[in-house]
């Protein structure tokens, strides 16, 4: 199987675990296990079903923004990597 | 929930804040959870990848950033438990854009910048449901 691992502040819906065993042959279907096995995830990593925009996911040193994207095939034995993107700023004059 | 940190960290982050005024700075703080407090044990400090025209009001680091740090966090065995930036001459409170890319389980601890001094400093969690940030207890000792 699959690993990927998750991120530190998801580990508190995986029990801990920093790697998931999942089934899937993209990455699609690997994340839909891993989401099936921790159905408190979804919310975070998943827009519909879409991916939300700032969830990055690497297999190894690759975004699969730059490969196939969710239909990304992967093998038996890949590490994919669930990588938020961390971002922030003030205030817009306009915000409330 | 209660967040620590000494008072050298928040100076030292005082100081990247400073330094980067009027852009906005941060990076990521690693500590250690125990019952209903988090401790924070050290703070890295992060480049700031935004477009450089867009830095004084927003900041990002890159996946690779977030790859490295919390691999050395691991091995430390301390834990990726949030991570800090400023607001140039703005409030020590987040924004709609810091919550829309916010995670749970994360302590966000925003610094103020008032004309190039530090002037606050609060940290803040994202509740679960996403919908708003909930200010926590910053203590310093």
């Amino acid at each position: 199987m699959a690993i990927i691992r998750i991120p530190t502040p998801l580990r508190a819906f995986t029990g801990g675990a920093a790697d998931i065993d999942v089934a899937g042959g993209t990455v699609g279907d690997a994340l839909r296990n891993l989401v099936d096995q921790h159905p408190d995830l979804r919310a975070h990593l998943f827009n519909d079903d879409e991916l939300r925009s700032f969830v990055n996911v690497f297999i190894g040193d690759e975004d699969i923004r730059f490969l196939q994207g969710l239909e990304t095939e992967i093998e038996a034995t890949e590490n994919l990597r669930i990588i938020p993107s961390i971002a922030g700023g003030r205030r817009q004059r306009m915000e409330r | 929930m209660l967040v620590q940190i000494s008072g050298e960290l928040r100076q030292r982050v005082f100081d990247q804040m400073e330094a980067t005024y009027p852009n906005e700075g941060g990076g990521f703080l690693l500590g250690e959870y125990a019952d209903d407090a988090v401790t924070v044990r050290d703070i890295i400090q992060v480049q700031n990848v935004f477009a450089v025209e867009e830095q004084h009001h927003r900041y990002a680091m890159t996946p690779q950033d977030w790859m490295r740090l919390e691999d050395q966090a691991d091995e430390r065995g301390l834990s990726l438990i949030g991570y800090y930036h400023s607001h140039p001459d703005s409030q020590a409170r987040p924004s709609e854009y810091d919550r829309e890319h916010a995670l749970p389980n994360f302590i966000y601890i925003i610094t103020s910048v008032a004309m190039g001094r530090a002037a606050d400093i609060r940290a803040w969690r994202l509740q679960a449901d996403r919908g708003r940030f909930n200010e926590l207890q910053l203590r310093v000792s």
